[in-house]
């Protein structure tokens, strides 16, 4: 079954179209990661799926559901979403009056509160933080306040719009931690927006998009073989992908590899035969 | 000429129960006309650091010697505006601090500001709209409407129009996409190259030290904890590992093949020379 399924969604913000005939599916279950330059269509597209932004052609299915005028409010329960800058989505006082405030707007009844509190503040390691000041923590724990909030409404589809790349490296860490965590325990479809190559490489599905269209879709592993593809809409892939091409110019057979240890592992096989 | 740090401190909120010491004795010789990088966890001083070479921040005691400018503890300082118009000092996301009606007369704010004409200061901005390759049709756009990466590009030209000798960058890149963080990165060595800027890049992502920079400074809670090439700092993963720095993969890559015994120069330049060292000793073991 598919959590999200997108059939040739059109979106214009003006009179060009910004998402050209979009199509793709995520099976329950399934991280999937976005990747595209800026103004590519990423982000609108995340928008057009939370239902913050209003599609001009084209069809939204949630969990079965198609998203409409009479769905909306139903499907974006389903849905939850974290943003780019960690100080820009803040609005108790105190950690847990941050996360309060979903449940308060679902009329969750005060005695009910504080244990979905205690428990989603465990799930990111904030809960020693509950009582403290949102603007005096670090970026990364920020992100994952906002991740807490928004897995208290219990959605079934989170969606991350670049919620690393404000971050330094120790926050960077913390959050795609939180999320491979969320990922093992099946329960959640996670849609990432990033520019990280090393979350693209432990993602199970990748989507590219250029100019408002998918360029190319698959496994990481099978995506990041399209080398030139990926250079012409002006994406990386990883080092291992661009060493392995280096050494086949100069007559190394050897496949690609995600990481640097598996690429060590076939080296050293490939040395022991000689 | 250079830039250079004797003892200095500086503390925050001092004489408050908030007092918090941010640089404590910081000893530094910056080589002018050179790419640094300065690293280091955050809170560990960087910002701070930066924010004394063009005298925003002073120091609460130690002297501070920038291009002939001399500051010191406990003194007034003096000339304090002509120095800030030879370091300029930009920013982290310095596209918040836009607010003209236009690009052209958002960049030429700075040197109206400092005493030039209306007709110098657009020469100025114009001047600097080509240095970040900002073309013509830009000049009258809002800076409102353009993407994230090229008002970027509009804050740094509002520094490059003082023409500053030294330039000053707090995590230029942060939040920018790949593309835009590469071409970021080539205008910061051009500006160093071709035009002979001193450049000090404040910056998390070590694949950029070890692309673009000449030396690193590691701050480590409020103090220096090693100043050195670029050469001598990812000569292996050790220094970097000891900093809980992640080496670039370049780096990572060598030292995983020479711990299973492959035999592979240290000083390595990018990935051809890697790929030779590798073919050689796989076809020749």
């Amino acid at each position: 079954m598919n959590a999200i399924e997108v059939k040739d969604l059109c979106f214009a913000y003006d009179k060009e179209d910004v998402v050209k005939k979009v199509s793709f599916s995520v099976p329950k279950g399934t991280y999937c990661t976005v990747v595209g330059h800026n103004g590519s269509g990423k982000s609108t597209i995340a928008k057009l799926i939370a239902g913050l932004l209003e599609k001009r052609s084209g069809s939204i299915i949630i969990d079965g559901i198609e998203l409409n005028d009479q769905t909306i409010c139903k499907l974006r329960n389903k849905i939850g979403i974290v943003f780019q800058n960690p100080d820009n989505q803040f609005i108790g006082s105190t950690v847990r009056d941050d996360i309060a405030f979903g449940l308060e707007n679902h009329n969750v009844p005060q005695p009910e509160m504080d244990p979905i509190i205690e428990e989603f503040s465990k799930r990111v390691g904030m809960s020693e933080f509950l009582n403290n000041e949102p603007t005096r923590l670090s970026g990364g724990q920020k992100q994952r306040v906002a991740i807490a909030g928004v897995l208290a409404m219990h959605p079934d589809i989170l969606i991350f719009d670049e919620a690393t790349s404000m971050l330094d490296p120790q926050g960077k860490d913390e959050i795609k931690k939180v999320i491979m965590n969320l990922h093992k325990e099946k329960e959640l479809t996670i849609l990432s927006i990033t520019h990280d190559i090393d979350e693209v490489s432990k993602s199970d599905y990748v989507i590219a998009l250029n100019q408002g269209q998918i360029v190319l879709q698959g496994k990481p592993e099978e995506l990041f073989q399209n080398e030139e593809k990926l250079k012409e809409i002006q994406l990386d892939v990883p080092f291992t992908f661009k060493l392995t091409k280096e050494l086949k110019k100069l007559g190394v057979s050897i496949n690609n590899h995600l990481t640097i240890e598996g690429m060590v592992n076939e080296l050293c096989q490939l040395r022991s035969k000689k | 000429m250079s830039i250079t740090f004797e003892k200095v401190s500086h503390i925050y909120s001092d004489g408050t129960p908030y007092r918090f010491v941010a640089l404590s004795d910081v000893d530094l010789d910056i080589i002018e006309g050179q790419m640094t990088a300065i690293v280091g966890q955050t809170g560990s001083g960087k910002s701070t650091l930066v924010q004394h070479l063009n005298g925003l921040l002073l120091p609460a005691s130690g002297k501070i010697n920038v291009l002939d400018h001399v500051i010191e503890a406990g003194s007034h300082p003096k000339g304090l505006k002509s120095l800030r118009g030879k370091v300029g000092l930009v920013f982290q996301f310095p596209e918040y601090q836009l607010f003209e009606e236009t690009v052209l007369k958002d960049i030429a704010f700075g040197p109206k500001n400092f005493g030039f004409t209306e007709k110098e200061a657009i020469e100025k901005a114009r001047h600097a709209m080509k240095l970040v390759s900002l073309g013509k049709e830009f000049e009258e756009k809002s800076p409102l409407e353009l993407s994230g990466g090229q008002k970027r590009r509009v804050a740094i030209a509002g520094i490059l129009a003082m023409d500053p000798q030294v330039l000053v960058l707090d995590e230029p890149t942060a939040g920018l996409d790949p593309q835009g963080t590469i071409q970021m990165m080539e205008l910061f060595r051009e500006l160093n190259q071709k035009h002979h800027k001193t450049v000090l890049i404040v910056t998390h992502d070590m694949e950029q030290v070890f692309n673009y920079c000449d030396r690193v400074i590691v701050m480590a809670k409020g103090s220096v904890h090693t100043h050195t090439t670029c050469e001598e700092f990812f000569r292996d993963s050790s220094l970097c590992n000891s900093l809980a720095i992640l080496p670039p993969a370049l780096i990572r890559m060598k030292d995983a093949l020479k711990e299973k015994g492959f035999t592979i120069k240290d000083e390595m330049e990018d990935i051809h020379e890697l790929s030779k060292e590798i073919a050689r000793e796989v076809k020749h073991g």
